[in-house]
């Protein structure tokens, strides 16, 4: 709960680029902490704890591979007109 | 199959039976993570691709209701904890109590939803025929705050300076707020009726300390659909707030 204020704090300063960053880091620690704590996964058998590491490692992939391709893709490759996007 | 009170056949312990049944749920939870993962992954493509109508769209939801919502979901998080702390410990009233507080957390933030979505559809910000993200700034309901409506005004302008098409790409940005929290909501109606059904079951004193497994387990899946929200709720309601 402390976490939300937190998180509503952050969102109307201005980080410039790092507002996204800060509020995705809170949002894993809160996550975090409720798989560690509400979810027992800290005092759960080695097997269950390493499938959850699995869920986190395939959903990595999945994302990484993913932004990278559409973050080298020639600009003509934008999904919007240039104009549109913010880091055209 | 034969079965020893709450210990089925094929297991030596309960012990054993019980942590089985974790695993398995957490497999369930890793397919769970990959669904939202997508919807996440379409978000963020979009996103940046279309930045000024995410952030214009998200300036559009009520941050007061989204803020609370978290919350009453965190909160219904920790009941359902207790009520799996109090079957461990074998306090069959404390479930029966927390299940049903659990229960009623979940219904408000169900309530509060619906609430939210009405008021979508009232300022014709549901994507399809008739969208139309000048709508409310330009015929504002009497109960509104004058100075949110000129500020909405002034930032809907210079959205539509920097791209002219921001009604078809703002319906992006609330096509996917409907698909991700309308399958957020779904998840919480399937999580709402688990709990009824433990409910029931604590009436009949069903969960002690050697068997609780059911509420352990749909406490996993309760926790998940909260973590889900921890994402959603900074990325839908929070994009552009710091303008």
């Amino acid at each position: 709960m402390l976490g939300t204020g937190i998180t509503i704090w952050a969102a109307f300063q201005n980080f410039g680029k790092f507002n996204i960053v800060i509020a995705l880091a809170i949002a894993t620690i809160k996550a975090s902490l409720v798989v560690l704590y509400f979810m027992h996964a800290r005092y759960s058998p080695k097997r269950t704890q390493l499938v959850i590491v699995c869920s986190v490692f395939w959903l990595a992939i999945m994302l990484a591979l993913t932004l990278a391709d559409y973050d080298t893709r020639p600009r003509e490759g934008c999904l919007a007109f240039a104009n549109t996007c913010y880091h055209a | 199959m034969h079965r020893t009170g709450e210990l089925y056949g094929q297991f030596e312990t309960l012990e054993q039976q019980k942590e089985s049944a974790a695993l398995g749920m957490w497999i369930f939870l890793v397919t769970e993570v990959l669904f939202f993962g997508g919807l996440f992954l379409t978000y963020t493509i979009n996103r940046h691709a279309f930045g000024t109508a995410f952030g214009v769209g998200s300036n559009t939801l009520d941050i007061r209701l989204g803020g609370g919502n978290t919350v009453v979901l965190i909160l219904s998080s920790l009941t359902m904890a207790m009520a799996v702390w109090s079957a461990q410990i074998g306090k069959k009233q404390l479930v029966s109590i927390f299940l049903i507080a659990t229960l009623a957390l979940g219904s408000v933030f169900l309530g509060v939803k619906v609430v939210e979505y009405k008021q979508k559809f009232d300022h014709h910000l549901i994507p399809g025929y008739g969208f139309d993200i000048r709508y409310h700034s330009e015929l504002p309901a009497p109960m509104d705050n004058p100075v949110e409506i000129a500020a909405e005004k002034e930032e809907l302008e210079k959205a539509f300076a920097v791209d002219p098409d921001i009604n078809a790409h703002a319906q992006l940005y609330f096509s996917l707020y409907f698909g991700m929290t309308g399958l957020h909501a779904l998840h919480m109606i399937v999580g709402a009726g688990l709990l009824i059904w433990l409910i029931r079951g604590s009436f009949h004193g069903r969960f002690t300390p050697q068997y609780n497994t059911p509420v352990e387990i749909v406490g996993l899946y309760w926790h998940f659909v909260d973590i889900v929200w921890i994402y959603l709720f900074p990325l839908l309601y929070l994009i552009d707030r710091h303008r």
